[in-house]
């Protein structure tokens, strides 16, 4: 019996010992792996989409709670203005979600760019939404309004040969983007206004 | 017969050193070791978790009861194998990226759960970080070895850096699993040559 509370006693110490010590580094180290990702998965396109801002993009962003969840967007200043804001949304793919990020100036809701940060497609067929440029580059300049679609749909997005069905989850996820931009811009546009 | 600090150092350098004698720890290794960086990584990851292991099974080793050791092995192993993993997201994420899965799997490695408690269990906290401290390193530095001949002959680099000429056709079979499996042989068929021998 006191062989047993014994073990009972020791191991119930030890695990909350560790479980203490690990939530704490959590805590601790949270927003620290929350930049390093941003740097390193989503940073490049940010990047991209934003290229020639006067200001860092990723340190300066913020955030807006749509429902449950909190959206980030990254500000972007051109000219002296901090109208372009990047942000993402997701699409089914063919292997998993689609992560993309939307740059789109707020003075006039037009496109500035669009980029993949993760994506679970086949590589060489599906990837190439992440690598081929020419994919990514029709989407500019396009007024970021409505539904998206590719061509198959009656849409106008023109979908990588052989890659169908990442081409329409990306479409989807532009459209999403859509919704979530129309309904957030006067709240976007009063958070810009703290940028200039 | 308590052998020295030094000793009980030492042996992992060359003794028991782990992927060659004690032939343990071999699912990372022969994973991580495309690049020396990523071997290096990973070593700087196993010293830190056998070392802070075998000293906390050492310190505990007298209140820990026998019949759940394990368990508590476990508990000590994974809550270092967390720290680090933590660690290496907030400070070193592309190596993160790059290691992935294989840094929570030095949890079920065998090498810091079997020095627990082949050695820590039964040792004091001194013996036990040489301990630690000279397997850990010795482990690094095979990974090291290892990745340096499957990165030299298999992508012409080392540490990221060109080291022959343009014309270099690179021996993809190194950077590949069976690559892997071949080299760790013929280095473990020198160590046991040598061993042999001395």
């Amino acid at each position: 019996m006191r062989e047993m509370l014994k073990m009972i006693i020791v191991l119930t110490a030890l695990c909350s010992f560790s479980g203490g010590l690990l939530a704490a580094l959590r805590n601790e180290t949270m927003e620290k792996i929350e930049n390093q990702q941003l740097e390193f998965v989503k940073g490049p396109a940010i990047r991209d989409i934003l290229k020639g801002s006067a200001n860092d993009p990723i340190a300066d962003r913020f955030k807006i709670k749509v429902g449950e969840t909190e959206k980030s967007f990254f500000v972007g200043k051109f000219d002296g203005k901090a109208e372009t804001v990047a942000f993402e949304s997701t699409g089914k793919g063919f292997g998993g979600d689609i992560g993309l990020m939307i740059g789109v100036n707020v003075a006039d809701d037009k496109i500035v760019g669009i980029g993949v940060t993760t994506h679970s497609e086949t590589p060489g067929i599906g990837s190439r939404a992440k690598t081929d440029p020419r994919f990514a580059a029709q989407f500019k300049g396009l007024p970021l309004t409505g539904d998206f679609k590719v061509k198959n749909d009656g849409g106008k997005v023109d979908a990588i040969s052989g890659a169908t069905v990442t081409s329409k989850g990306v479409a989807v996820a532009v459209t999403e983007a859509a919704k979530a931009y129309t309904s957030l811009k006067p709240e976007l546009a009063e958070k810009l206004k703290g940028f200039k | 017969m308590a052998k020295s600090v030094t000793q009980e150092f030492t042996k992992g350098l060359w003794k028991e050193i782990p992927p060659f004698r004690l032939v343990l720890g071999l699912c990372p290794t022969l994973a991580v070791t495309k690049s020396v960086e990523n071997a290096i990584g990973m070593g700087v990851a196993v010293i830190f978790v056998l070392v802070g292991s075998n000293v906390l099974v050492a310190m505990l080793r007298k209140i820990i009861p026998s019949k759940v050791r394990i368990a508590c092995f476990i508990i000590v192993v994974a809550t270092f194998v967390t720290v680090v993993e933590l660690l290496m997201q907030a400070y070193t994420y592309p190596l993160f990226l790059k290691l992935g899965i294989f840094i929570p799997l030095i949890v079920v490695n065998c090498i810091p759960l079997g020095r627990a408690e082949a050695f820590a269990y039964k040792n004091g906290i001194i013996p036990s970080f040489a301990d630690g401290l000279g397997l850990g390193i010795g482990y690094a530095m095979s990974l090291t070895v290892l990745a340096a001949v499957r990165e030299i002959f298999g992508s012409g680099t080392f540490y990221g850096n060109q080291v022959f000429g343009p014309s270099f056709q690179p021996f993809n079979f190194m950077v590949e699993a069976p690559g892997a499996f071949v080299c760790l042989g013929l280095m473990l068929c020198v160590m046991n040559f040598i061993g042999k021998k001395g």
